[in-house]
């Protein structure tokens, strides 16, 4: 239905989408996440044909955009990042301009009106666009894609400043719609994604970071014999710390074992990472009962789409510090709440870069609350 | 193009926009028919036609100056140009739509005709050999300032520049006499609007300047068209 292939998009020196290339289905719906800035609406705008690419394909439907646009701009519904609403029109008057406008067959009355009931907006169609709420905004940029009963339809966070009740009303639509439509879905609303979305491509900085369903990612990108531990030792101080490492890395199978921060009291969270195949929880525990030790927690990571999100976000700004002077530090202190979003989240970049991790340590530190919880759930 | 001409004549007319232009162009035009033919005791509607010159010159813009600009800001031209119709169906759909508003408000030059035939003779031809005329300037005008407003996102900027556009237009006769270059002035009259729409105003019914004012339309359209088609590869 939609076929990308190696677009790219260059803004003078800078490179908004690089090489993206994937295609979707019929009667498929596709989630594309990426943090702000990271070239969804670039990519969007490429697809509906808004701008041009630099260089590469699309083909929506098997036409290709650049050399039959007109057929191909019949095929989408779109509905950009900011409505294109003209705000002095009625949305009765403004909803039979953009039939017109795409050269509607259909027959206009019941067409429209069912598209109006779809959107949920019979009730305001007498009214001027410029005096509806955002949330009637929104569904009448909707409505305005729906229009023709386009084969693929192109939303660009659609759920965006709404409230949650219409949230969950727009979600259950493009649900709906899915099962008749192509849907392209832009947003970096996680939890979003994951209901709406058959499939999800994570964009970032212009790049396909991964590509498939939420569990594919998941399985793809964890590693599931990973496992955070958290022991009390014998002397609930610092010098607990090599003794239990020490005796976990007896353990046969064991890959990898590293002291983490101190979570409560004199009492520290282990990274431990054991060879496939090797199940060492009951082990551990027997070295545990031996030198009266306890274990007070004990988490295996499995990742939720958005551990996955943050660490294909982060691992890149990892990167960048990296190789990047001190200078660099202030993008990263930016981006600082994506931390305090979820600790747990954050050890896992923590275990990649040591910079990533001091800063962490702080983080965890300045949050007791949320270690507390952390704690408890277990 | 149908649908973008519907909306903008609606457009016009609910911004206020056309309410604006009708009533300072009549109004306008109203003073030069009282003075210059009723009040000079004549039916030769010349006079008229030849001082209306500037009153176009300073409304067109107030016209064109949000076709595109106001677009662009909203952000409503997403809806138009991911929308299956050509960039030209687009320019064309706001060019006739502007054209129409204008030709509407000329026309109140056949009420003034009407008066004229009580009083006297009309001497037809004249009237209808202007009328044409300011058409075709007008509709060369009105391309100019459909690009003009296709530049900006500030429909104010695009009602200024247009106007100062125009104007340098209109000054180009003052100012190729001050030019002793022969070349430089026979090029600058050749382009200029204000004496080919002059020798209508006097009389002669020239086919090369109709000519003249639709190329200059043509062009502009044009170069409209070019100029969003640009701004997607941008």
């Amino acid at each position: 239905m939609i076929e990308v292939r190696n677009l790219t998009k260059r803004y003078g020196d800078k490179q908004a989408v690089n090489d993206i290339s994937f295609s979707v289905e019929k009667g498929e719906i596709l989630g594309f996440l990426g943090p702000n800035g990271a070239g969804k609406s670039t990519t969007m705008n490429m697809l509906t044909g808004y701008i041009s690419s630099t260089s590469g394909q699309i083909l929506i439907n098997g036409v290709d955009i650049l050399e039959d646009p007109i057929k191909a701009k019949a095929n989408i519904g779109y509905l950009p990042e900011i409505p294109p609403l003209y705000v002095d029109m009625t949305v009765d008057s403004y909803l039979g301009f953009m039939y017109d406008l795409k050269k509607c067959k259909l027959p206009r009355k019941a067409h429209l009106k069912e598209i109006c009931d779809l959107c949920k907006i019979s009730g305001v169609r007498h009214r001027l666009i410029r005096n509806l709420s955002k949330g009637y905004k929104q569904r009448v940029g909707l409505a305005q894609a729906l229009i023709n009963n386009p084969p693929v339809l192109i939303l660009d966070e659609p759920t965006v400043g709404l409230d949650p009740n219409q949230i969950i009303e727009i979600r259950t639509l493009i649900k709906k719609l899915g099962k008749n439509h192509t849907v392209i879905l832009s947003s970096h609303i996680l939890p979003e994604i994951q209901a709406v979305c058959d499939r999800i491509i994570i964009i970032n900085k212009g790049v396909v970071a991964a590509d498939g369903t939420a569990d594919e990612i998941a399985t793809h990108l964890t590693n599931e014999h990973k496992m955070t531990v958290r022991i009390e030792g014998s002397t609930r101080t610092a010098a607990d710390k090599k003794e239990i490492v020490e005796a976990i890395r007896k353990i046969s199978g064991i890959k990898y074992v590293r002291a983490d921060m101190e979570r409560e009291k004199g009492i520290y969270d282990y990274d431990v990472e054991a060879k496939e195949d090797v199940d060492i929880r009951r082990e551990l525990n027997s070295i545990c009962r031996q030198h009266d030790w306890n274990i007070l927690m004990l988490q295996l990571s499995d990742m939720t789409l958005e551990d996955i999100f943050l660490r294909i976000t982060m691992g890149d700004d990892a990167n960048r510090l990296k190789g990047a002077e001190p200078a660099a530090a202030p993008a990263n202190t930016s981006e600082k709440p994506k931390f305090s979003l979820n600790v747990k989240d954050g050890e896992l970049v923590a275990e990649e870069v040591e910079e990533e991790e001091k800063l962490l340590v702080d983080q965890s530190f300045d949050d007791p609350d949320e270690e507390k919880n952390e704690g408890g759930e277990e | 193009m149908g649908a973008i001409y519907r909306r903008e004549i609606g457009a016009f007319f609910t911004s206020g926009v056309a309410y604006v232009f009708l009533s300072v162009f009549t109004l306008l035009s109203g003073i030069f028919f009282f003075f210059g033919v009723i009040g000079s005791g004549t039916t030769e509607t010349s006079p008229m036609f030849s001082s209306m010159f500037t009153i176009v010159l300073f409304l067109i813009p107030i016209l064109t100056m949000k076709l595109l600009s106001e677009e662009k800001k909203n952000r409503t031209d997403q809806g138009l140009l991911t929308a299956p119709v050509g960039l030209w169906s687009i320019v064309l759909g706001k060019y006739f739509a502007a054209l129409t508003l204008f030709v509407i408000a000329e026309s109140v030059v056949f009420i003034y005709s009407i008066i004229l035939a009580y009083l006297g003779d009309v001497v037809w031809s004249t009237l209808l050999g202007n009328y044409f005329a300011m058409l075709f300037l007008g509709s060369a005008f009105i391309a100019v300032g459909l690009f003009i407003s296709s530049l900006t996102e500030n429909q104010m900027a695009s009602a200024v520049a247009s106007m100062l556009a125009l104007f340098v237009l209109y000054l180009f006769d003052s100012l190729a006499s001050n030019i002793s270059n022969e070349i430089v002035r026979k090029a600058m009259l050749s382009v200029s609007f204000y004496s080919r729409y002059l020798e209508f105003t006097q009389g002669i019914f020239n086919i090369t300047s109709i000519v003249f004012f639709v190329s200059v339309a043509f062009i502009f359209n044009f170069l409209t068209v070019r100029g969003l088609d640009k701004r997607r590869w941008s």
